[in-house]
């Protein structure tokens, strides 16, 4: 398969970005998105190397830098914004498991990093998220020093909750929610941890307290408020869903006013 | 020089409370004067960093992704061993220790064994009060699943997505401790060498770190009393493997540089169930959870024409009949079944498709079916069970795996082998120690399915916050040290100039050609079978590769920036010389053990025969330059309490 790909080259945060063409050739469908930039970067290196970095049809010597670790979709590391899709056109999937058999030949394909206000560009298609890593820093977490806690299943929890919180528990922390939100709102991602935690004995103790916290920590870090369009659920990869957003808003109105935090459907 | 292991005194059930009970301690206003480095955020170093922090010693942390919740670890599916016997099968700290030598090839040192065993228990109850969702039953208790290697279900679980969940744990852990200002926090880091200072007694200590500051290209200093490598392994230096892209062996090979011993190299672990390699633009190869083996029936046809007649895509599985397939790991190892261990189950496949039965386009692959499990407990239990393996078959595959079996492959997993420790998990080198997959401590030969979860846990929760401690009660007097010292200098200037000479090259080929080239090599001639002459041949290929890389790889952009290239010619540098160790410790053990299978040495039915007379021991080898062969040094293993048998698993 054949493609053109537009794809955003910024050198650093404080450089203007802008679009560069590239054309790449004989892509199995088989292959990965990734590895497809794979390619193309092996192209660029070789042509640059052979024509010493002069006169080159890339402008830019330096190979496409873009964000990557586990490519299997779990450590959300990678994160692509492809013909106006977080992730790219697949439902449920993360830019690294998007497939080229999901293109057609010949395609015209537009990449761009995330792009929302509390995540600034670094070079190119890679972004700064450590404004995700601040937000659980506030309080994403149960405070258990090492050692000394109770047996393991000396509290049954129904598996009901369990399995809730565990649907809550698999955001990844990619950030695609933010960057499909007009807002860049955060409120999925949050929601998600707030949920995971407070569905279980263990986090509903400081549920009120985390709730708090890793609101304003959000608001602090400059990311938008929610205003119910639910872009996020429909581009995460891992369907998250928005009813995590609904038990974060129970919590917030549970810690003002008091109310008690025993899981809800 | 002699090893010493400094296993505690007493019966080995009672070794480690000795130890707790008779070691140094430091009190608490004096961690407060004492700084700690861990390198790695996986399960190994975060879980050590939140539980040192939370002790009260200040940390730094450095990992290579943009957050720590994104090392390796996260990408663990298939769960975690504890003896807790919640199941009532019997199992015990006992049996979990014997399965782990026994499943080890009897390579493994007992005592550490013991102790991770002992431990396991408290690590799950550490993780529930963390809040991480394991499965549960009906009755709101911790439900268990079996692995390889056991006979009791002790595997704890979060659906396909274990790693994730208790990276996630410790990972909130160490934010809170990043909250309290306990550690701080470096993402974007690489450690590119470690710094020694010789302390008043004239010997080298672990002092401090020089660091890639992936963003800026710029490299940074940091001190501290006493290092932690918690890197993970070592296992993309065959290219293609389950690791993420970012594991790398570098921080572990600049420490065996610098005079800590590298154990049992060549012990590599090949994962039976991975999807098989596609293309030559493959950049990494995906697991298929070792769980899937709970349900799932392995097998190839019986009759050689079956087999031509799928790879010619004329035939597919479901055509061939019930009585036409060789369901080979049951046929062969009655006991254990689809449950054998892992090195058992990945040569079964090779020889499978060595002869001729493999299946898929390559013929390098056979099918794990799911047919029974489906039609035993139907659609809904497997795909609660399973789903999300199964949704990521199929979107790298584009086959339905509810409809047709899955095919899978061996692929490198996991390395045994790492830095050399002590039971104090210390190195060679005094005050660096090492934690999860980057040492060599727990498995032996072999690791058992969901024992390393457990073991990245337990060095990190349980055993570093004792034994660093017991290190650093006699440091308490040397105060903030100083990174403004010629050794320092000295540390940083030789990055430097290795990045210089790696950007100054500006040959023609890239980093991912010789990467990839070293990785067939070892496939190839160090991989799932080896012997004398195939190692010999691969020895003599990495040293000419290695020359060529060394002429002609280009690495673009500048040194200060950010720049990935860079990155992954600093790793592969180092993995060539890593590869030759691999080979070289392959070469000397004329044994087969465990993951490593010398041809030479087989069982008539072709399955492992160890030679425990010439080699019970742990070898630990000790750098002298580059491309100089190194020195090897035994550490003898004693088995007192194990009895020693041939592993066995077909009754
Ligand atoms: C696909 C897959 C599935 C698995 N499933 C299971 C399972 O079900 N059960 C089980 O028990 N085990 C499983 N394993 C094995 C297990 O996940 C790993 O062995 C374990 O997670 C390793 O943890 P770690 O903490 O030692 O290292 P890692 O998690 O690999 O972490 C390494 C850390 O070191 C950092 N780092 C590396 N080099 C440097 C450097 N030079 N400078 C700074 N930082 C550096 C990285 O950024 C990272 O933070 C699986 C492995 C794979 C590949
Ligand atoms: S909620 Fe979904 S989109 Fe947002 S960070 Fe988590 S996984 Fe990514
Ligand atoms: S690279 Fe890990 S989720 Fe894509």
């Amino acid at each position: 398969m054949n493609f053109k790909l537009h794809i955003w080259r910024q050198e650093n945060a404080k450089t203007k970005g802008r679009f560069e063409t590239y054309k790449v050739r004989d892509i199995s469908p088989d292959c990965s998105f990734l590895e497809m930039l794979d390619i193309l970067n092996e192209q660029i290196i070789s042509e640059n190397s052979k024509s010493g970095n002069q006169n080159s049809k890339f402008p830019i010597a330096h190979p496409v830098c873009f964000d990557n670790d586990c490519r299997e979709g779990i450590c959300g590391m990678c994160g692509l914004y492809i013909n106006g899709r977080p992730h790219g056109n697949d439902d449920g999937v993360t830019t690294c498991q998007l497939h080229m058999r999901k293109f057609k030949d010949g395609d015209e394909i537009w990449i761009e990093p995330w792009r929302a206000k509390p995540f600034p560009v670094i070079c190119d298609l890679v972004v700064d998220r450590s404004a995700f890593d601040k937000i659980i820093q506030s309080g994403g977490y149960v405070s258990v020093t090492t050692g000394g806690v109770p047996d393991a299943n000396s509290i049954p929890i129904p598996k009901r909750h369990a399995d809730m919180a565990m649907d809550a528990a698999e955001c990844i922390g990619c950030g695609a929610c933010v960057a499909a939100c007009k807002n860049a709102s955060a409120m999925l991602f949050v929601g998600a941890k707030v949920s995971h935690l407070a569905l279980l004995p263990q986090g509903q103790v400081e549920a009120s307290e985390r709730v708090k916290k890793m609101v304003c920590k959000m608001d602090e870090l400059g990311f938008g408020s929610c205003t119910n369009t639910y872009a996020c659920e429909a581009e995460c990869p891992k369907q998250i869903k928005r009813q995590n957003i609904a038990r974060l808003n129970r919590e917030w109105i549970c810690q003002i006013f008091g109310g008690n935090h025993k899981p809800q459907d | 020089m002699i090893l010493d292991s400094k296993i505690p005194e007493g019966p080995l059930s009672e070794k480690w409370t000795n130890y707790k009970t008779n070691q140094k301690l430091v009190n608490p206003a004096n961690k407060r004067k004492l700084d700690i480095i861990v390198v790695g955020t996986g399960l190994a170093g975060a879980s050590a960093a939140a539980s040192l922090g939370a002790l009260g010693f200040n940390v730094d942390i450095f990992c290579i992704q943009d957050s720590p919740r994104r090392a390796h670890s996260i990408a663990a599916q298939g769960g975690i061993n504890a003896a807790k016997n919640y199941q009532n099968d019997g199992d015990s700290v006992e049996r979990l220790f014997r399965d782990t030598i026994k499943g080890g090839d009897y390579r493994a040192r007992e005592a550490n064994v013991y102790r991770l065993a002992e431990v396991s228990g408290d690590i799950i109850d550490q993780c529930v009060a963390q809040g991480v969702p394991f499965a549960r039953d009906y009755g709101g208790l911790l439900d268990n699943r079996s692995f390889g290697g056991a006979q009791v279900s002790r595997t704890f679980y979060a659906r396909g997505q274990t790693g994730q969940q208790l990276l996630l744990g410790a990972y909130g852990a160490l934010s809170r401790e990043i909250n309290r200002g306990t550690v701080k926090l470096h993402t974007r880091s690489e450690m590119e060498e470690l710094v020694l200072v010789k302390n008043n007694d004239g010997v080298e200590c672990a002092r401090g770190i020089i660091v890639r500051n992936l963003v800026s290209g710029k490299l940074e200093r940091y001190s501290a009393h006493a290092v932690v490598i918690a890197t993970g392994g070592y296992g993309n230096v065959y290219y293609l493997s389950t690791n993420a892209m970012n594991s790398n062996g570098s921080a572990a090979w600049i420490c065996h540089r610098k005079g800590a011993f590298f154990a049992n190299p060549c012990y590599v672990q090949i994962h039976p169930t991975c999807i098989p390699v596609h293309g030559d633009y493959q950049s990494k190869l995906t697991l298929m959870s070792e769980s899937l083996r709970n349900d799932g029936r392995i097998w190839v046809p019986k009759k050689i024409e079956d087999s031509e007649a799928i790879r010619a895509g004329q035939k597919k599985a479901n055509d061939i009949a019930e009585e036409d397939r060789d369901y080979y790991l049951e046929r062969r190892y009655p006991a254990f079944g689809n449950l054998v261990p892992r090195d058992v189950a990945s040569r079964a496949a090779k020889e499978r498709c060595d002869a001729g039965y493999g299946v898929g386009p390559t013929g390098l692959a056979v099918f794990l079916d799911f047919s029974d499990a489906i039609k035993r407990l139907g659609i809904n239990v497997v795909k609660q069970k399973y789903g999300n393996l199964f949704q990521m078959y199929q979107k790298i595959t584009d086959e339905n795996p509810y409809e047709t079996p899955m095919m899978i492959y061996p692929a490198v997993h996991y390395t045994m082998g790492g830095l050399w420790v002590d039971y104090e998990l210390q190195t060679t080198i005094p005050g660096l120690f090492a934690a999860g997959e980057a040492n060599f401590s727990d498995h032996g030969a072999n690791r058992l399915g969901a024992s390393a979860l457990m073991q990245g846990l337990a060095d990190g929760y349980f055993v570093l916050p004792y034994t660093l401690q017991n290190y650093l009660s006699n440091q308490i007097t040397i105060g903030h040290i100083t990174t403004d010292t010629p050794e320092f200098d000295e540390a940083e200037r030789s990055v430097l100039e290795r990045e210089e000479r790696l950007m100054n090259i500006k040959g023609d080929k890239t980093v991912d050609f010789f990467h990839k080239e070293l990785g067939h090599i070892m496939w190839e001639k160090v991989g799932m079978s080896r012997n004398e002459a195939s190692l010999t041949e691969a020895a003599t290929m990495i040293d000419e590769l290695e020359k060529e890389f060394w002429q002609s790889v280009n690495v673009p952009g500048t040194i200060e920036s950010f720049n990935p290239e860079m990155e992954k010619a600093l790793r592969l540098a180092d993995y060539f010389e890593l590869a030759r160790l691999i080979t070289a410790d392959a070469l000397h053990r004329k044994e087969s053990c465990g993951g490593h299978f010398r041809t030479e040495s087989q069982t008539e039915e072709g399955e492992t025969k160890r030679d425990d007379e010439n080699f019970m021991y742990v070898a630990a080898w000790e750098y002298q330059g580059h491309s100089k062969p190194e020195t090897l040094h035994k550490e003898e293993l004693n088995y007192e309490h194990i009895k020693i048998a041939t592993r066995n698993y077909k009754n």
